[in-house]
């Protein structure tokens, strides 16, 4: 029985939320790491973007609520995705042709174009706030709990309760559909096949009759939906918090690194990994423990290898590690 | 002559790499073009491509004048190339690479990726390994595959055995006598004079951008004053 109660200590605290965090880093990761890879540059805007694209799904949320639609059981928010979207896209290819393409065309180094997009990230940034506000927004609505900690307490008579939010099983099922109809594209399809030959070896895929313009407006196309859709799922399961978002690019670009900058697929392993990672050492096992161990050897502390406040710095050292001693990332990557 | 390039002349920045360079190439016919390092062999066949920016001179390819012609607009009407570095999809598969050689065909390619599983038999053993995984010969093998998967009346390959032993390049070479067979027009740059001009029809000796000899393949490897000077005695 103590066991048990253990093992769903843990998975409430610590296998449901970094499940959910992990899916949210994942979606963010793997834009970062698409932008890298045909772009050529680390886009530090996109923080930020996922809050612009976030931000219209609120709007167009409490557009419909005026209207008194909503999606029954479901979030609200998951109608007004596709116009956030939509949104999202037409900033992107604005910012683009605007902006990165001059410096596309001169052939500038990719530290130029970090600095623009540090450019575009306080530019976003101020819309994202005038507009908005910077103040905490909370835009969930539909059915909260899928099951509360005192039911399952009720149904399995155990000390300790599973609570399971339905955002965090929107989060997991949206984040499987994206990323399935995502490395389907880019596995199976010609035009996605086409964008890592891109990625691959720029050159040669010239050579053999690859319209780069092409490549280029379809990873702002997709990257745009990945932030609008991570975005979403994060101010949902969350809170909406346009600073929050700023904060978020650090995990992001952990993830990004740890799993091979440029490579899709360690992009998503490198958001679970460092999710996994944030709240686990962030957790405090004392109650874990008291479940396991004999009377005698209860833990007197917290067992708590680092306090919640101090969670940016397991990225960073993370991020501070790989780099040190795996600077492509534990899955293959471009070397930074 | 079907693929001909006449005094051409050209570099990059202010500095003339190829001065006056002319050579061509039939259907169904090997041209190599040799020379010392930095005889402008490779420029010259970038300026065939149309990557170098010319400052005169004419590029003809089946009577049709394409020196203005952008590089794809080359590649759609039948000129391929494969380069000497960075000639294949490292991360991609083996038979990716081909899809992606046969991007602008917009018909069924299955056809064509066996026509170069034929051509290249041990390259089909690794169809599903990722092209940069392959040894050197057989990257080769698959870059040159990439480039015949437009159905190409023009070939260029820019140094094919650079950096492969000796036993891949005869390979490499026998290779490139059966892609001639299939009326083709081949032109390569060459490090190997030697064994390059044994399977050339012609050939072309390049001296600091310009024309220095050319002739049969037999007369320039049986030519003493070219055999001391370009072939090594």
């Amino acid at each position: 029985m103590d066991f048990l109660n253990a093992i769903i200590l843990i998975s409430n605290f610590i296998l449901v939320p970094a499940i959910t965090y992990g899916s949210q880093l994942a979606l963010g990761a793997i834009g970062v790491t698409l932008i890298y890879g045909v772009l050529r540059f680390a886009n530090f805007a996109y923080g930020d973007l996922m809050a612009f694209g976030t931000m219209i799904v609120i709007l167009f949320t409490w557009y419909l609520q005026s209207k008194g639609i909503t999606f029954g059981l479901l979030p609200t928010a998951l109608l007004a995705l596709p116009i956030g979207i939509l949104f999202t896209i037409a900033i992107s290819l604005f910012f683009d042709k605007t902006i990165f393409e001059y410096y596309r065309e001169k052939k500038s180094n990719p530290v130029t174009f970090i600095v623009v997009s540090l450019g575009i990230m306080f530019v976003l940034n101020a819309v994202v706030r005038i507009i908005i506000g910077p103040n905490d927004i909370n835009f969930m609505d539909g059915h909260k709990f899928i099951m509360k900690a005192r039911e399952f307490k009720q149904i399995t008579g155990l000390n300790e309760g599973l609570a399971i939010k339905s955002t965090q099983v929107i989060t997991l099922i949206t984040t499987i559909i994206t990323c399935s109809l995502l490395f389907y594209f880019l596995n199976k399809t010609k035009t996605g096949k086409s964008m890592r030959a891109y990625s691959d070896n720029e050159d040669l895929a010239l050579l053999s009759g690859i319209d780069p313009k092409k490549i280029i407006l379809l990873t702002w196309v997709i990257v745009s939906i990945l932030a609008t859709v991570g975005g979403t799922l994060y101010g949902l399961d969350k809170s909406f918090k346009p600073f929050t978002y700023f904060n978020n690019l650090l995990p992001i670009f952990a993830a990004t690194i740890v799993g091979g900058i440029g490579n899709p697929l360690g992009a998503f392993y490198g958001g679970f990994l460092i999710a996994f990672s944030e709240i686990a050492l962030t957790y405090a096992y004392k109650k874990f423990f008291k479940y396991l161990l004999p009377e005698s050897l209860e833990p007197n502390t917290l067992i708590q290898f680092i306090s919640t406040d101090y969670k940016f710095a397991i990225s960073f050292a993370i991020l501070v590690v790989v780099l040190i001693f795996r600077p492509n990332g534990i899955f293959k990557g471009k070397v930074i | 002559m079907y693929f001909s390039a006449s005094k051409l002349t050209g570099g990059y920045g202010g500095v003339n790499i190829i001065e006056d360079c002319s050579f061509n190439v039939n259907r169904g016919e090997i041209v190599s073009i040799l020379g010392p390092n930095g005889a402008g062999k490779s420029t010259a066949m970038k300026a065939m491509l149309g990557i170098l920016d010319l400052k005169s001179g004419e590029i003809n390819l089946d009577g049709q004048d394409i020196t203005k012609f952008k590089t794809q607009d080359r590649i759609k009407l039948g000129v391929s190339f494969v380069p000497q570095i960075k000639n294949i999809f490292t991360e991609l598969t083996v038979e990716e690479n081909l899809e992606m050689g046969a991007f602008l065909n917009e018909d069924d390619i299955r056809l064509q990726i066996e026509k170069m599983f034929d051509l290249f038999p041990i390259i089909k053993e690794k169809r599903k390994q990722a092209a940069g995984e392959l040894s050197g010969g057989q990257r080769q093998q698959v870059a040159i595959a990439r480039a015949l998967m437009t159905n190409p009346t023009v070939l260029m390959l820019d140094e094919p055995t650079a950096g492969v032993s000796p036993v891949i390049m005869d390979e490499i070479f026998q290779h490139i006598l059966n892609i001639k067979k299939q009326n083709i027009a081949i032109l390569m740059v060459e490090q190997n004079a030697r064994q390059a001009l044994e399977i050339s029809d012609r050939g072309y000796i390049l001296v600091t951008g310009k024309n220095a000899y050319e002739g049969d393949g037999d007369y320039l490897l049986n030519d003493k004053e070219i055999r001391k000077s370009f072939l090594g005695g």
